[in-house]
């Protein structure tokens, strides 16, 4: 088992994209198959976009396995009061800021679950959330 | 614009359903849009489909490849998204102008980046008209 | 002659599922965005507004910019507050199941196309 840490720091808009990019050419490296490496860029990307928007710093962690990768992201922040209510498409808690940046429409923990095989979601509010999700591959034979 | 005659409509038609396929520098030329990255190679890449939309959330629900990226939206996360999605081409509408730090990522990873003065609606539009496919 | 939401919601089968009463209203031309500030900075009275948003502040901006009608893409279905909204100040929203791209397409086609026949106005 292989991990990658990464330290993010809210409010850095530029570096939106970051993690995910850089675990998407490790995955590639790797011979990850490119469905599966897709859903982990875009779920990653997702989590990392939330901690940026929303968070005051965070941690992602992406742990490689032969038949699994595993992300934990944990941050602190604002939290989710209502985590159910946050999966729903559309939902958004986003200031005008966020929109403005192309963000905020509501899709990001949506697109996270649908693309992860495993989403599990924490959160307290002022305190922060963490999130583990896990990624079974299909290997390439 | 071109004229479309009743045949040449039938004909776009079947094509359509054929997947058409355009080079980069083919849809550069339809639009006159100004080329901001791209070198000979990339700009023979090629393009079967179109996806507009100016919320990254909505880019990573895509599914295709050979895809162009139609939007408004002139930020590095745009260039980032579209890595994520393997999106290779990008056409930023609306007059907006690429920032230097665009530049340079889109540079670094062999993307093209091009700009089209006219609306994203007539981006679509003359697109769609070309033959570049939904991408659902 | 004018075009009417009412007409071009006919030729593309798209549904009206609020303010349904502003059908009638003369459509010149479409935006397409998905950035609210740069439809309030840049979008024209009686355009006809292509979006993927879904909550309220649409009608807010559309109400702002006298906008004809609002598309709604991709299958997207709007919260009950923007349809509350939407019904309150006529303004007609429409749905779609198709992407931003094809729909903008097939307006276009029927808006600007130099073929008479595929020409509605």
């Amino acid at each position: 088992m292989e991990t990658f840490e990464f330290t993010i720091k809210g409010g850095d808009f530029k570096s939106i994209g970051y993690v995910s990019n850089t675990i998407k050419k490790i995955m590639h490296a790797r011979n990850i198959n490119p469905r599966d490496s897709r859903r982990i860029a875009v779920a990653i990307f997702e989590v990392e976009t939330n901690i940026i928007l929303y968070a005051t710093q965070g941690t992602i962690s992406v742990l490689f396995d032969n038949d699994k990768i595993t992300v934990l992201a944990r941050d602190e922040g604002m939290g989710i009061a209502d985590v159910a209510l946050a999966m729903r498409e559309g939902y958004t808690t986003a200031s005008d800021d966020i929109r403005r940046l192309g963000f905020g429409a509501g899709l990001g923990l949506s697109n996270i679950k649908k693309n992860s095989d495993i989403t599990w979601i924490s959160s307290i509010v002022n305190k922060g959330t963490q999130i583990v999700l896990i990624f079974f591959l299909t290997l390439v034979l | 614009m071109k004229k479309i005659t009743d045949w040449q409509y039938i004909c776009m038609l079947i094509l359509n359903n054929l997947d058409l396929i355009m080079q980069i520098k083919e849809i550069a030329k339809t639009l006159d849009a100004t080329i901001v990255v791209g070198d000979e190679a990339t700009l023979s890449t090629e393009v079967k489909y179109g996806f507009a939309t100016d919320l990254l959330s909505d880019l990573l629900k895509i599914d295709k490849n050979k895809t162009l990226l139609i939007t408004g939206l002139a930020t590095i996360q745009t260039i980032r998204a579209a890595m994520v999605m393997d999106v290779g081409a990008i056409l930023l509408v609306r007059g907006k102008k690429a920032l230097p730090e665009m530049i340079e990522l889109a540079r670094q990873n062999q993307m093209v980046l091009m700009e089209y003065k006219g609306s994203m609606f007539k981006a679509c539009g003359i697109l769609y008209q070309a033959g570049i496919s939904p991408v659902y | 002659m004018e075009i009417t939401v009412k007409k071009l919601a006919e030729h593309l089968q798209l549904k009206c599922i609020s303010g349904c009463d502003g059908l009638q209203k003369v459509v010149r031309g479409v935006y397409v965005s998905d950035l609210l500030s740069d439809v309030v900075g840049h979008a024209e009275e009686a355009q006809l507004w292509i979006t993927l948003h879904t909550h309220p502040n649409i009608v807010a901006v559309a109400t702002l910019k006298n906008l004809s009608a609002i598309i709604i893409s991709g299958g997207r279905i709007p919260e009950s507050e923007t349809i509350e909204a939407s019904e309150k100040q006529q303004i007609p929203i429409l749905l779609s199941s198709q992407t931003t791209f094809q729909l903008s397409g097939q307006i276009y086609r029927l808006l600007y196309a130099d073929n008479e026949e595929n020409r509605i106005s």
